[in-house]
């Protein structure tokens, strides 16, 4: 398909029914092959047969995750608070003042271990369109990141490479990066995870749809020059219909350009000012087919596009890789006649290209009927001719065979029971400090202090507290907090109670600031859909996040599925990363997991019941190497009941400090806050000195409050019916534990050498 | 009336209004600058912001010292007239323009550094520093790729010589700068470049301290003529 002579129009297709056609090098199955030719009463054209293959690829289409992603919607609560659901690029959410909020996360895994460090920085450019997408100004990112060991060589190929390219992306872009996750485990060894999510402020008057309306209405191309980078992925490069030589030097992961990313972002927001579009879709996966089938779905059906006026970076490319091209940087725009100068202008004023490639068209009843009328030309020739709602909303779903893993109950059984007890408390010193020191727990400094957390000037908190909080406007004192968890050795044992807890610990994140909780999205990182065995967790997990949402009232806006994250026959943990955004009303109040030095002798209580629960715990698997048993029990009802204490501790002001309990427990929730304070503690805590330290039962914090208020908490406690119990005070120089059958003493200096070394001895090492 | 500062956008700054918020909170009137304009706007002192100007693929601040506004600063700056501020990505343009003599380097750790640093005052009588006490320490964010100060033994000799090294990092320097220098000026003292960022320590609530405030303030009484207020009374 290099020679212009050789052309497939759509002519052309409908005289040659029986060309071959590369269906299934580009992914595509016989029966999707099929239904294409049905659709269109005749073979596909090259440039057809590109849009439909990327369309109803599984990334694009969620052929296999629709049906469960269904209950999102399904069993969503009613909230006030969602002014956009599903669907859209980014769902939004109303925070009070006229403000509102959009974010979302997304997966970039595959690229990440491609080409760390390019693959990691265009996950970030990718989420960030799609928030600016829906007429905000992206003002935080977070990233949530899993690797191998810590100390393995991959990772040390993987890890710095992914770091710099969000360091490099972000900063560059001027968002500050607020806080995230950094997990290890030999599940993610040659498949690591990076999560990216951003989030964006807006008017509610500003908020813009992918649509458009309006026959006559011009379509533009801005932003970056369209190239070979990131066409299809290997399944594309490997089809008989392109010219092998061409591509096989040039690369699947796209490159990033964040300069040119922050001056489309500044040129987007001063054409929604100006109010010059009508509809505004970003270029991600897909490309141009992704952009125009979707415009043209969401308005009128009808869309006439030239190919050829699409700007190139390399001349020779055709018209299938132009739609198949995922070359960072651009966006597409619906814009009236009489606004387009001014359109234009704007762009020339921030150095950005701007090509009328297109218009809205009107369609007739019957093409309206068939889904649209999608019209594209190659130099006059028509090559692609296709009704678009085939291709973005009606693309083929799956119900994918689903059984329980045989190894899910044997594993359920071989609980934590069997492990070996410390015998002394020098033992027991010993085992805090390794929890302390192992490296999904320790100090993420070797990563976070990459990213630039204060451009903008609005960041209330960052890590390493529980969450990020921003300031919405200058203006005034509403925040929005942000927390993303999961835990893939929880959702490994147990999927539903698994995805369950990484939201409950997202939520009580958020809570552990004073804000409250109101909006979630999700990044659903799974193995393949075809094993019938990673269906079921995928099964299990999205019932299990619908079931949460539901019933603490906070809807799922948006999110993404990552299918495919093995290699050979060996899933990662099944990991759905749960994202929680909350709201604050006065950032003043926010409260941090510091331990507060200035309150010497001020009272810490420990919110919530604690159990014997070790299974799949830090503590299990740090000490033990050992992943068995169930995870903690789910308690969404007393999460919701915590919530409101913090939120109401907060507010009120009798809290001087708050810190979630999760990974390591009692434990590393002390040694963080003493840390952070540079103030230690003397607590005492009664039975077995394991589980007190070490068991993560759900629906806990750790609370510090103000001189004077002990009462008012007990009372507010007591009002939620939150068990409450005063375990010490803040002071002194080390972190001291009294348990019934002794001790434990760990000065603050040994403590931060070990919390602080690990990373940096783990990761340097060479 | 409130002194008018000009805090200039080029595409890729970044820190612009930060800049623009801490000249406010200072008592002064911020006034956007645009790369493209050769025009002051009549702004009594100029700051260049942090970020990546031009996107900075080339060398940090090379392509910015030549943007159209700052044909206007350089010639204002160097004759000792305007004050100039230049932070992080500011400072690299200043160095390029040869308003401040030197260089910023990558940082000796090969990677972006994002810390609440310890900084010492060892020059106050230029026009950005006045409300600070000598050897004081401060607490500022410091955030850079390329924040490696260097410039060959006679330069550093003068500059010490003649008072203008106006920061040096306290305790280990965070990038390899020679002589832990953070901040200089020029001769008469109107051009100060640093490389932590001091409009982002202008709020406890945002900020590590209040500590970065005290530039602002102190340029704004420069202008009125005023005794600068004591930064100790500013900033803790």
């Amino acid at each position: 398909m290099t020679e212009t002579s050789q052309l497939d129009t759509v002519s052309r297709a409908e005289t040659s029914p029986d060309t071959p056609q590369p269906f299934a090098e580009l992914g595509m199955k016989d029966d999707e092959y099929a239904r294409v030719r049905t659709i269109l009463g005749r073979r596909p054209t090259s440039a057809e047969l590109a849009i439909y293959s990327v369309m109803w690829s599984e990334h694009c289409s969620y052929k296999s995750s629709k049906t469960h992603l269904r209950q999102f919607g399904a069993k969503a609560p009613h909230s006030d608070a969602l002014l956009v659901g599903m669907g859209e690029n980014a769902g939004v959410v109303d925070v009070g003042d006229g403000y509102a909020v959009t974010f979302k996360i997304e997966s970039h895994n595959h690229p990440s271990y491609v080409e760390p460090h390019q693959g990691a920085a265009t996950g970030v450019g990718g989420i960030v369109r799609d928030i600016l997408t829906m007429g905000a100004r992206p003002v935080a990112v977070m990233d949530a990141l899993r690797f191998g060991p810590a100390e393995a060589a991959d990772t040390h190929r993987v890890l710095p490479g992914v770091v710099s390219g969000i360091s490099f992306y972000g900063n560059c872009l001027g968002l500050p990066n607020i806080g995230g996750e950094l997990g290890f485990d030999p599940g993610y060894s040659a498949n690591p995870l990076v999560n990216a999510l951003c989030v964006g402020v807006m008017r509610h008057d500003g908020i813009k749809l992918a649509q458009a309306p309006g026959p006559g209405n011009k379509v533009v191309l801005f932003g970056a020059t369209t190239g070979p980078d990131g066409i299809g992925g290997a399944s594309v490069l490997a089809s008989a219909n392109f010219d092998a030589e061409s591509h096989a030097k040039r690369p699947s992961v796209q490159v990033g350009d964040p300069f040119l990313e922050k001056l489309l972002i500044e040129c987007s927001l001063e054409l929604f000012e100006r109010d010059l579009v009508v509809g505004i879709q970003d270029l991600g996966a897909a490309g141009v087919s992704c952009a125009t089938t979707e415009l043209a779905a969401g308005g009128t059906g009808g869309m006439r596009i030239a190919l050829d006026r699409v700007p190139l970076r390399d001349p020779r490319l055709t018209p299938e890789e132009i739609l198949m091209s995922e070359s960072q940087e651009r966006m597409m725009a619906v814009v009236e006649p009489g606004k387009l100068e001014a359109f234009l202008d704007t762009c020339a004023k921030w150095d950005i290209l701007a090509t009328v490639i297109g218009e809205v068209t009107e369609v007739t009843g019957e093409e309206d009927q068939r889904g649209g009328r999608l019209v594209m030309t190659w130099h006059g020739e028509t090559v692609v001719d296709l009704p678009p709602r085939t291709a973005s909303d009606e693309g083929p779903v799956y119900e994918r065979p689903y059984h329980k893993p045989a190894d899910q109950d044997a594993l359920q059984t071989d609980t934590p029971a069997r492990l070996a007890r410390p015998v002394s408390d020098a033992e027991l010193r010993e085992q805090v400090l390794t929890v302390v020191g192992s490296p999904g727990i320790c100090d993420a400094g070797w990563v976070t202090e990459q990213y630039d957390r204060y451009v903008l000037g609005n960041t209330v908190l960052a890590t390493p507290h529980d969450s990020g909080v921003i300031r919405v406007a200058d203006t005034g004192d509403r925040g929005v907090a942000l927390a993303t968890d999961g835990n893939g050795r929880y959702t490994r044992l147990d999927p539903y109670a698994g995805t369950q807890l990484a939201y409950a610990e997202a939520y009580r994140n958020v809570a552990a600031t004073g804000a409250r909780p109101l909006a979630v999205t999700n990044c659903l990182n799974f193995g393949s859909p075809e094993d019938p065995g990673v269906m079921w967790q995928f099964a299990e997990a999205t019932r299990g996040l619908a079931d949460a949402c539901q019933e603490l009232g906070t809807p799922v806006t948006g999110g993404n599925v990552s299918f495919y994250n093995q290699t050979g026959a060996t899933a990662i943990h099944p990991t759905p990363v749960i994202g929680v955004l909350g709201v604050i009303d006065d950032v003043n109040t926010r409260l941090t997991s510091a331990f507060p030095a200035a309150t010497e002798g001020a009272s810490i209580v420990l919110l919530g019941e604690t159990r014997e629960e070790l299974g799949g715990s830090a503590w299990a698997s740090v000490i033990h190497d050992h992943l068995g048993g169930q995870p903690p029990r789910v308690d969404l009802a007393a999460e919701a009941a915590l919530a409101r204490v913090l939120g109401e501790a907060a507010a009120t002001g009798l809290a001087a400090a708050a810190h979630d309990l999760s990974d390591g427990g009692l434990a590393v929730a002390l040694a963080e806050s003493a840390l952070r304070g540079g103030v230690g503690c003397a607590v005492q805590v009664a039975g077995d000195a394991v589980t007190a330290l070490f068991s993560e039962s759900a629906a806990r914090a750790l609370v510090v409050v103000h001189p004077g208020s002990e009462a008012a908490l007990t009372e507010l406690c007591d009002r939620h019916g939150v068990p409450a119990t005063a375990i010490g005070t803040v002071g002194g120089t080390a972190v001291r534990i009294t348990h019934p059958a002794g001790s434990v003493d760990l000065p603050l200096p040994e403590l931060r050498a070990t919390y602080e070394a690990a990373l940096p001895a783990a990761l340097d090492a060479v | 009336m409130a002194a008018r500062v000009g805090v200039v956008t080029f595409p890729g700054s970044l820190d612009d209004r930060d800049a623009a918020r801490a000249v406010r909170t200072a008592g002064g009137e911020p006034v956007s600058l645009w790369h493209g304009d050769a025009d002051l706007k009549g702004v009594d002192a100029v700051v260049l912001p942090g970020g990546f100007s031009y996107g900075d693929y080339l060398r940090c601040g090379a392509i910015a010292r030549f943007a159209p506004i700052m044909s206007e600063i350089v010639p204002a700056a160097q004759s000792g007239d305007l004050p100039v501020l230049g932070i992080c990505n500011g400072f690299q343009v200043l160095c390029e323009s040869h308003l401040l003599p030197g260089a910023l380097t990558r940082n000796a750790g090969q990677r972006f550094i994002c810390r609440d640093q310890p900084i010492r005052m060892t020059a106050t009588d230029t026009a950005w520093t006045g409300a600070y006490r000598a050897e004081q320490e401060l607490l500022i964010p410091l955030k850079s790729n390329e924040g490696n100060y260097t410039a060959d033994t006679a330069t550093l000799d003068k500059l010490e010589a003649e008072g203008r090294v106006v920061l040096r990092y306290a305790g280990q320097t965070p990038n390899g700068s020679r002589r832990d220098i953070a901040g200089v000026t020029n001769e008469h003292r109107n051009v100060v470049g640093l490389m932590p960022h001091p409009e982002h320590a202008i709020s406890a609530l945002t900020g590590p301290s209040v500590d970065g405030l005290g530039f602002f303030t102190s340029v704004l009484a420069h202008l009125t003529g005023e005794r600068p207020v004591a930064a100790g009374a500013v900033a803790r």
